[in-house]
């Protein structure tokens, strides 16, 4: 049963001209020299030209006259692409980024670097006092001017959206 | 038809605000899309009101079509999306239907052209008959690679699926379909051999 099913996969690939030049050779000398391939074969062909020979399903006579009156009514959107500013995407990774990088530059400069016999990066990340990171008004200041900044560029990059969406429509 | 242009061609005229050079590519493609369509929800009206859907879809985001595809298998994508869509809408069992009362059913139902078609005894309308009598997942895979044209990439690419499952689930159909064919048109196969 496994053995006709494998003969049937090969004989469809080589039907649908998928076979490697390696194997088409192969399958055109079991046809010339297996009967139950070349008979396999036969019957797989006759399927496929059935196949080929089925008539497509017709939609009414007025379809193509009611999908026009349809995108009579329509416009094309701008493409995806044109409505999305680069320069705010970048603007937005630049700040987060910036973001990151300023926590983490700010977390390494509390370390003591000096102490402790271990030198391993884990340990070295529980010697950080979180807590007196985010205490510090320094830093919370930072944070909220940066987030406050956030909220503007993806207002900003809203609002660009939505007018250039409806400049064009 | 189409009077030397190709899809492209008809495209790129289409976005430079010639609107009545839509009608044909709608000409050209509206038999595959509704054929795609109706294998999958299984009813005329249905088919007919989702292949406008898709065209009308296909117009408003034709901006988006940047060619690195064939604009058929773009618009297949399209339309297997909003049949299957429309079906999960109607929660309808989209399900295998391997039940042959079902097959019956759907095929009753499948149409009037179906039942014109049963009364003639041609390759062509016992194949359709078949294929009708197939799941949805099925037909709809045998519809693209034999009426579509569309190569297994392409049918990968329209249902979302690797390339390989694409060319196991056209295996599966194909032999699903000779049982069909085996089981109900035995006679009919006989008398055209």
């Amino acid at each position: 049963m496994d053995t006709n099913r494998i003969m049937e996969e090969r004989l469809w690939e080589y039907i649908d001209g998928l076979s490697s030049a390696e194997e088409k050779t192969l399958i055109e000398n079991l046809l010339q020299t297996q009967q139950e391939w070349e008979k396999k074969y036969n019957e797989l062909l006759e399927v496929n030209s059935l196949l080929t020979s089925a008539e497509l399903d017709a939609p009414s006579m007025r379809f193509t006259k009611n999908v026009m009156e349809e995108i009579a009514k329509q416009h094309i959107a701008p493409a995806t692409k044109s409505y999305i500013n680069k320069n705010i995407i970048w603007g937005i990774g630049i700040f987060f980024i910036s973001l990151i990088v300023s926590a983490l530059i700010y977390g390494f400069s509390q370390m003591d670097w000096s102490s402790g016999g271990s030198n391993t990066i884990a340990d070295n990340l529980q010697k950080v006092d979180f807590s007196k990171i985010f205490n510090n008004t320094w830093v919370n200041a930072f944070f909220v001017v940066n987030i406050i900044l956030g909220l503007f560029l993806l207002d900003a990059y809203l609002s660009n959206k939505k007018k250039k969406f409806r400049k064009e429509a | 038809m189409s009077a030397g242009f190709n899809d492209n061609e008809i495209i790129s005229n289409v976005l430079k605000g010639n609107q009545a050079a839509y009608a044909e590519l709608v000409e050209k493609y509206s038999s595959y899309v509704f054929s795609l369509c109706i294998k999958v929800v299984r009813s005329r009206e249905d088919a007919e009101e989702i292949a406008q859907d898709v065209f009308v879809k296909a117009y408003k985001y034709l901006a988006d079509f940047k060619g690195n595809s064939k604009f058929s298998t773009w618009l297949y994508t399209i339309a297997n999306n909003t049949a299957i869509s429309f079906l999960r809408k109607r929660k309808l069992n989209v399900a295998s239907l391997d039940n042959e009362k079902v097959f019956e059913t759907a095929d009753m139902n499948a149409g009037h052209n179906q039942v014109i078609m049963a009364e003639q005894k041609s390759k062509a309308n016992m194949v359709t008959k078949a294929i009708n009598m197939l799941n949805p997942d099925d037909a709809a895979i045998i519809n693209l690679f034999y009426k579509g044209e569309q190569t297994l990439e392409e049918i990968a690419m329209i249902l979302g699926i690797e390339t390989n499952t694409a060319k196991v689930r056209l295996h599966r159909a194909r032999t699903r379909l000779k049982e069909k064919m085996e089981t109900y048109f035995s006679h009919e196969v006989k008398d055209l051999n």
